[in-house]
Order: structure tokens, then C-alpha cells, then sequence
């Protein structure tokens, strides 16, 4: 049970450049955080500083305000569950479980009360006696899952893609399990995941990173509705945002020499690459609006998807219900408060809430 | 659907047929051969039944004496060696580095004693070991306990094991570490996470990863050692007495020494027999256990 506050933290494998890039973040105690990033972004970097399998090379790590930077994965009290599956050939499931609590000399008593709760969590009460190296992949996850969950003291647990293994039915049980878990524990957890549904279904706050730097760390409505950089615009949501480059006059962009009004004034860096952005769930093919061509619709089910083509960009767009286009030649409404600017992929904010939120 | 079925195919086994008996089948039944008669020269035989094979397992006799010492001092040899080039080649395994130009290093200075022929090995540590100018031997007796591998028995068994352990512990050593080299860095790390000490690592991690190449090292240990010749007969020659004539000692000097033929024959089919029923237990052990791992 601790709060996890990385300080200045950076680190490079031996003189190569920055794995991870400087970075200060704060996981609150009892928080559910997912560390959502392409492969190779650092995702497993910041996970193994936290647990202390890694030192990093620069800054601190503070649990609940004390440095244990230069402390041992067992001093730091962390549970950590790996990509694929580590299970100790010559023990049974049951003593699987109990190998971590044993290890820190957990009363009998605790331990076969723990091991019950957690194979009953996981659907292995069956197999608890059997010797764990004759299960199956995705069994031998849930006992590497199982150990990580079965000490009840520690400060954090932190997952490193643990379902990448497990078939996509039990994927979303037992996602739904560790949620439910999370819920009644209390303790902090840190999921890392590169697919975006995981991240988002499970934890309260989402840290996206790519390539070495934490890019936007929020909920997922914000990274959703806000996001900080291009790259969160991409690579969340799917279809993910489409982004036209643009020039800015005033309150308004102009994209292939048509005005869109932006609701409000935008000061953008002079000499900067500027992308208007806009989610496809807000913008709506309409009667008015900017002119684009349509290429083909898209029928999902619940929503349909007009992919479209804006002054030679490709542009997606909701079809609203009930809206029949009589030709290729549509026009789009985008509504000012879905619209962000990017200057540099960066988002700028508007003048007026800028000056407020400084305030 | 027809399979053309010509039998004239067998005739392409013929090749393989000629070199196997001409350099296998022939001479292994020339030594049956011999094992069953007696000579008394000008190449004159007789029929001797199994009168040489009742002879050399009967230890009361002087042939069977020669054989049961000698098959207790091969037992004894491979006994300690296995006990000291198992544990001591996994120990050097475990102390070996996991990563950067210093594997390569010590691969290469690990594979050295290897690369030697056996003979010269014997030669080297007959020198070493040497009372009077031998470095090892010297400098034993330089510190007043008296070493003379040529008149003590127990200083020639010292000599022979410390010799057998240098030259042969890297193979141990080398098989255990391409063992614990097939262990993911996730194992230890979790180990890490799940507070494991470094006695369970090797215990719960380490030792069933490598148990399937320690048995191939046993093995091929137990074999070698049992097998051994080369290096005692340069170091010792079976002495001083008989104290280090192991069975193939025993057996060049009755074919060659002596030129009995028909008991060489039959010691030679008894020594093959029980290295190949050695052979199949450990097959048998090695068979089984995967076969439990799979099921």
C-alpha cells in the first residue's frame, strides 16, 4: 500500500541512448493505472524500475515519500506478474502459490487461508495438488497470476502484458476478475498492455508512452476527448483521430482553403507544423459544413463510417442515422468544441483557457 | 491407393551391410570366436565352451580375481569421480558470466583440458605430479607430507582422480552451463519478486532446468571413466602393484602381455555387456522422465 512518485527518473541500457526518457509521474495509492504504448516504447523499462529488477540510470523512485531507489525488489515489497508464464516445474499449483508467502515466513495457517482465496478466484481449486509444469499456457499464467496476487501486504502489483497468453474468452474474465479484485484490495496496480481496450476497460488512469516519453497520462474520457499529443489521438480510438494539416487565422483554421471555426483563438508557435484534429464519433456528415468527397460507407453495426477524402486527405466521418448522401460530393460538420489544434503534434490550448487554466 | 512393391530395393541396403560387418559385425564375432577356444599356438585351436567366462566370474580363480579387483577399482574410480565433477562442474557453471566478452573467454578456457589429447595429459601430469621435478609433486613434498605416485597407492589414485578432474570437469561444467542458459531471464526475476533465496533459485529453478543435461554429463562421465585407459596406463601403468589396473589395463595386458586370446576374448565381451546394460538403465531413466514430462 504505498503511493509510487517517480522523480526525474531516466534511464539507458549501459551508454546507449534514452530507454526511457526524464520523467516525473505520481501513482496514487490504491490507483488502477495502465501503461498503454506500442512494443518497445519503455513500457517494460518503467514497470521493472518500479519493482526494482532494474536500476535506473537517473532520478528517484519514492514509495509514500522514501527513497528506494538503491532497494532490493524484496525490501521494496512488490508483486510483479510476467508476459509469459513462470511456474516452478517441481512444485505443485498449491505450493506455487505458497512459494512467495513461504519465502517471507508467513504463518501455515495465513498461507493456506491465501492460496484457498486465490485458487478459488482463478478457477484452480481443481488442480491445486497436481504439479504445476503439467498445465496448460494459459493455466500456468493464471499460477503466475496467482502469485502475484496471493501476498495480501504489498505495496503495488504490476502486470506486464499477463494476458498475452491466455485465450480471448478467459482474456475479458479474467480482466474482469482483476478489476473486481482491485476493487476490494485496495492496492495499486499497474497494468502494462499495448492494446488499448485492455488498458481502457481496466484501470482508472491510463499513462500512454512511445518511444521512451510518457506522452499523456489521464482518465480514459480524456485521452479520448483531449488528447495531449497526435500520437494519443492515433493510437486510441478506432478508427483513430484524423488530423488535416492547417493554418490558423484568428479562431478559425483554415484547412484546403476552407474556414473552420475553432470557438476560439489559438496563438500557434510561428514556423510550426499545424493539424487540425477532429474524433470521426464528432464529426458528422451534415448538409452544411466543409465539402469532401465520399469514398465509401462503412456499416459497424451500431454506428456507420463514411470514409471520406478532405482537400486529398483521407477523412473519417459518422454517418448521422437516417442521413441518405445522394452523391460523392458530401459536406462534413465538425463542431468546435470536438476540434483540437496541434502544433508540432503537440495540442495548443485556446487563448482564453489557457489564460484560465494558468489562472 | 498402390504402392509399387519391388523387392529388389533390398539390394541397396547391401553397401551399408558390407562396411558395418567388415568393420563392426566380423571383428566383434572374431572376438566371440575366440572367447569359446583355447590356443596353444601355431594357430591351432580348441574348443573351450564357456570355460574362459565361468573362469573370469569366478572370483576364486586367479583370472576371475584379477577381473572382480579390477571391476571394483573401475566402480570406485567412476564413484568419486562423478561425485566430485558433478557438484564441482555445477559450481563452475553457477560462478560463470551470464553476458559480455568474458562467456566467449571462459568457454574457450573451459574447453582447453578438452582439447588435449589423452595421452598427453598423461604425460603432463606425470611430469607434474613427479616427486623430485614434478611442480605438484615437488612442492607437496617440499611441504614434508611425502608424495610418490610411483610406490604409494593412495598417492597414485590422488594423482589419477586430481588428473581425471582437470581434464574432465569442463565437460560437466559446459553441458550445465548450456542448461542454465536455456533459463529465461523471467525465472529470476520472478524468483526476485517471490523473495526466493538463492539456495531455493537453484533448488526449485536451476536444478530441474538442468536436469536432463546433468544426466546426459552422468552419463557420458560414467562411461568415459569406466572406460578409462590412456592417461593411467601413461601415468602409472596400472601401478604401483596392481593398485590403479582398471579392466582395460587388465585387458591389454592379457591380449598383448600375456596373449591369452581366449580369456582377452571373453574379459572384452564381459566389459561390453556391462557398459551397454549400464547404457540401457540410463536410456531407460532418461526415456522415462520425459515421457512424465509430457504427459
Amino acid at each position: 500500500m504505498a503511493r509510487i512518485e517517480l522523480r526525474a527518473l531516466a534511464h539507458r541500457y549501459g551508454s546507449g541512448p534514452y530507454a526511457l526518457k526524464p520523467l516525473d509521474l505520481t501513482w496514487q495509492q490504491g490507483g488502477a493505472y495502465a501503461l498503454l504504448g506500442p512494443s518497445g516504447c519503455g513500457k517494460t523499462t518503467l514497470l521493472n524500475i518500479i519493482s526494482g529488477l532494474i536500476r535506473p540510470s537517473e532520478g528517484f523512485v519514492l514509495f509514500d515519500g522514501i527513497d528506494v531507489t538503491d532497494r532490493s525488489t524484496e525490501a521494496r515489497n512488490i508483486a510483479q506478474v510476467f508476459q509469459f508464464p513462470v511456474v516452478y516445474d517441481t512444485m505443485t499449483v498449491r505450493e506455487n502459490f505458497a512459494f512467495p508467502l513461504r519465502n517471507r515466513r508467513v504463518p501455515e495457517a495465513t498461507i493456506r487461508a491465501r492460496v484457498a482465496e486465490i485458487a478459488e478466484l482463478l478457477d484452480l481449486v481443481d488442480v491445486l495438488d497436481r504439479p504445476a509444469r503439467r498445465l496448460t499456457a494459459d493455466a500456468k499464467q493464471k499460477i503466475s497470476l496467482g502469485r502475484g496476487l496471493v501476498r495480501a501486504d504489498v505495496a503495488a502489483i504490476l502486470f506486464d502484458e499477463p494476458l498475452t497468453v491466455i485465450d480471448p474468452h478467459h482474456k475479458w474474465e479474467l480482466r474482469s476478475k482483476l478489476k473486481a479484485l482491485h476493487a476490494r484490495l485496495d492496492t495499486t496496480m499497474i497494468y502494462v498492455t499495448h492494446d488499448q481496450t485492455e488498458a481502457l476497460t481496466f484501470a482508472d488512469q491510463v499513462v500512454v508512452m512511445d518511444a521512451g516519453e510518457v506522452v499523456q497520462a489521464g482518465t480514459p474520457e480524456e485521452l479520448f476527448e483531449r488528447p495531449a499529443a497526435m500520437f494519443v489521438g492515433h493510437f486510441i480510438g478506432s478508427p483513430g483521430m484524423n488530423f488535416l494539416p492547417c493554418v490558423v487565422e484568428g479562431a478559425h483554421a483554415v484547412v484546403g482553403g476552407h474556414r473552420v471555426p475553432l470557438g476560439a483563438g489559438y496563438a500557434p508557435p510561428a514556423g510550426a507544423a499545424l493539424h487540425l484534429g477532429i474524433r470521426p464519433e464528432f464529426a458528422m456528415l451534415a448538409a452544411h459544413g466543409v465539402p469532401v468527397t465520399l469514398a465509401r460507407i462503412e456499416d459497424l453495426g451500431r454506428t456507420r463510417l463514411a470514409r471520406c477524402e478532405l482537400a486529398g486527405k483521407p477523412f473519417v466521418a459518422t454517418v448521422p442515422e437516417g442521413f441518405a448522401p445522394d452523391s460523392a460530393a458530401v459536406r462534413v460538420a465538425m463542431p468546435s468544441r470536438h476540434l483540437h489544434l496541434y502544433a508540432d503534434g503537440k495540442r495548443l490550448q485556446p487563448i482564453a483557457a489557457a489564460a484560465t487554466e494558468a489562472a | 491407393m498402390d504402392r509399387p512393391v519391388n523387392n529388389r530395393a533390398w539390394l541397396l541396403v547391401l553397401p551399408v551391410l558390407g562396411i558395418v560387418s567388415f568393420s563392426a559385425l566380423i571383428p566383434l564375432m572374431t572376438v566371440v570366436n575366440y572367447s569359446v577356444q583355447d590356443t596353444f599356438g601355431n594357430n591351432r585351436f580348441f574348443w573351450n565352451g564357456l570355460g574362459w567366462f565361468s573362469e573370469l566370474l569366478d572370483p576364486s580363480t586367479d583370472q576371475g580375481g584379477r577381473f572382480f579387483d579390477a571391476l571394483w577399482r573401475n566402480l570406485l574410480f567412476s564413484a568419486i569421480i562423478l561425485t566430485i565433477q558433478v557438484p564441482l562442474g555445477i559450481a563452475v557453471a553457477l560462478s560463470m558470466p551470464r553476458s559480455g566478452w568474458r562467456v566467449s573467454a571462459s568457454l574457450v578456457l573451459l574447453a582447453m583440458p578438452l582439447l588435449i589429447p589423452w595421452n598427453v595429459v598423461g604425460t603432463i601430469w606425470q611430469v607434474f605430479a613427479r616427486g623430485d621435478i614434478g611442480l605438484l609433486g615437488a612442492a607437496v613434498n617440499g611441504l614434508g607430507i611425502p608424495f610418490n605416485y610411483t610406490q604409494d597407492p593412495i598417492a597414485a589414485w590422488v594423482t589419477i582422480i586430481m588428473m581425471d578432474v582437470w581434464h574432465w570437469t569442463s565437460l560437466v561444467a559446459l553441458l550445465a552451463y548450456a542448461g542454465l542458459r536455456s533459463i529465461p531471464d523471467a525465472f529470476y526475476q520472478a524468483a526476485r519478486i517471490d523473495g526466493a533465496s538463492a539456495w531455493s533459485v537453484f533448488r526449485k529453478i536451476q536444478l530441474p532446468k538442468m536436469k536432463r543435461v546433468l544426466l546426459i554429463a552422468v552419463l557420458l562421465r560414467f562411461m568415459d571413466s569406466f572406460m578409462i585407459y590412456t592417461e593411467p596406463f601413461v601415468l602409472t601403468g596400472g601401478g604401483p602393484g596392481n593398485s590403479t589396473t582398471f579392466i582395460s589395463i587388465d585387458l591389454v595386458k592379457t591380449a598383448l602381455g600375456q596373449f591369452d586370446l581366449g580369456k582377452a576374448a571373453a574379459l572384452s565381451i564381459v566389459y561390453n555387456l556391462i557398459i551397454l546394460a549400464v547404457c540401457w538403465v540410463f536410456y531407460t531413466v532418461m526415456t522415462r522422465n520425459d515421457a512424465r514430462d509430457v504427459a
